[in-house]
């Protein structure tokens, strides 16, 4: 992402404000970026309600209750990547400004991941010790999260782009994005609980940070071509 | 060359053909159905671990292969419909989703037909049933998005976008096999140099799963003149074409 940035002169400028503007509107909105995270803890709280509160049964499923719960909560926060954008006009302003729109997009969703997917990276081991999981995990936790809620941004962002114009089209965006980001989900989650039972984790760190490169190499040309079917009419 | 090309592309000439062609592939379907069915119900040795139950696959095996391969054709179509412009591949993709989420279901009720007795357990978490799923939820999500637009040509280039997106999914279906190991036996028959099932259970599988791709062809055919009736309905060469039939 920072060597696109700094292509050409004009362009980086551009991205730069794009990222400016948007990390300003997300100051002024801060509980509006709260939200999800929030809602990350409420649902990790969910389960030991729902299951047992005894650490031992809670630590087993540990890696995969907080990697759902991120999933759920990076979903929850793409409602609001786009729509504001596209309803005042913003958007249509971007298509036709002739600056790479994929770029565009790509700074926009980068930051979307500084606001939704680097505060996960951040309270997750707090989560996960509250669910039994030992310290020792933690850089192993993060570090998943990091790469993985990347893909989920760059994915979600695609979703996003495609539904934006439909009415009510969270529960869409929900079900077009959820199946596509399953591999990430077996890769993170698995990485974190081979971690937990001490063993080598590179194998799944290397296929999420394939996966992260793969998705942040073609992701922008989809969310491009699905903005400009959005924001045609 | 390319005039065949372009002269298919057009919604009255397509219509024809595919009304043409579909008999051609609707009864060699059937037969070769029936021919594979008796050989691998009746012909077929017993398998000496799995008795009878081993004969699913031949229902099981093609509508799986078919549930992938009808993703491509989709994605593929989609894809020549932004790429080009052609609206009739846009049609032949909204045709193919819901003929490949059939075959995806029924791939994933055979195969749990299978495992109650083999496995002892109606569903099994396994990588490549589970992947299965996720190919079914893939056809499900394409088919909301489609419906959520009203405008068809809408719908046409943003679900294209989706089908291009979910392709890349497809391989990750595929290779799980080799990413985990699992209680899902390995690909039989793909091993061309050294089959692991034997010459009498093969043939029938072969046949069965030629018998389906020209079942597919059928039904595509039939879908895709319903697709551009509904696209087409108010075209006149349609209303000229009815009038004289």
């Amino acid at each position: 992402m920072q060597s696109s940035v700094q292509t050409t002169p004009g362009l980086g400028k551009i991205l730069m404000l794009v990222l400016a503007r948007d990390l300003r509107l997300a100051v002024r909105h801060w509980d509006q970026v709260l939200q999800p995270l929030i809602f990350f803890v409420i649902v990790t709280t969910l389960f030991p309600l729902a299951i047992s509160p005894a650490l031992d049964e809670l630590r087993k499923i540990s890696p995969g209750v907080l990697w759902v719960a991120a999933m759920l909560a990076s979903l929850l926060a793409l409602e609001s990547l786009f729509r504001p954008d596209v309803e005042d006009g913003t958007m249509e302003q971007w298509v036709l400004s002739g600056q790479p729109l994929s770029l565009l997009l790509l700074a926009k969703t980068a930051t979307h991941w500084l606001l939704t997917g680097l505060p996960l990276v951040l309270m997750a081991p707090i989560v996960g010790t509250a669910l039994g999981m030992p310290q020792s995990v933690w850089p192993v936790l993060a570090a998943t999260l990091a790469l993985g809620t990347g893909s989920l941004s760059v994915l979600g962002a695609i979703g996003a782009a495609l539904t934006v114009s439909v009415r009510r089209g969270s529960v869409l965006l929900a079900l077009l994005v959820l199946p596509l980001e399953m591999p990430v989900l077996i890769f993170g989650a698995r990485a974190v609980d081979l971690a937990m039972q001490g063993e080598p984790v590179a194998g799944p760190l290397n296929l999420l940070v394939a996966l992260l490169l793969f998705f942040v190499s073609l992701g922008p040309f989809a969310m491009a071509a699905a903005m400009r079917i959005s924001v045609e009419s | 060359m390319w005039l065949w090309f372009h002269k298919l592309s057009s919604p009255p000439y397509a219509y024809r053909t595919a009304g043409l062609v579909r008999p051609w592939l609707f009864w060699p379907a059937i037969l070769l159905m029936i021919v594979g069915a008796i050989g691998g119900l009746v012909l077929a040795p017993e398998d000496y671990q799995q008795k009878d139950a081993f004969r699913i696959i031949y229902v099981h095996v093609p509508s799986a292969s078919l549930s992938l391969m009808i993703y491509v054709v989709m994605a593929v179509a989609a894809a020549v419909g932004v790429i080009w412009r052609i609206k009739l591949a846009h049609a032949v993709a909204a045709a193919c989703a819901p003929v490949g989420a059939w075959f995806t279901v029924a791939t994933l009720a055979t195969g749990s037909i299978y495992g109650k007795p083999m496995w002892g357990t109606w569903w099994e978490w396994d990588p490549r049933l589970t992947s299965e799923l996720i190919l079914l939820f893939l056809y499900l999500g394409y088919m909301a998005l489609r419906a959520s637009f009203d405008d068809t040509q809408r719908a046409d280039r943003a679900s294209a976008i989706l089908a291009i997106v979910g392709v890349v999914n497809v391989p990750i279906v595929k290779y799980s096999v080799v990413w985990w190991n699992s209680l899902h036996q390995g690909p039989s028959i793909s091993k061309l140099a050294a089959p692991s099932i034997e010459g009498s259970m093969l043939w029938p599988l072969l046949i069965m799963m030629l018998a389906f791709i020209l079942y597919f062809g059928a039904v595509l055919c039939d879908r895709l003149r319903g697709e551009i009736l509904r696209r087409e309905r108010n075209a006149s060469w349609l209303s000229e074409s009815l009038a004289r039939s």
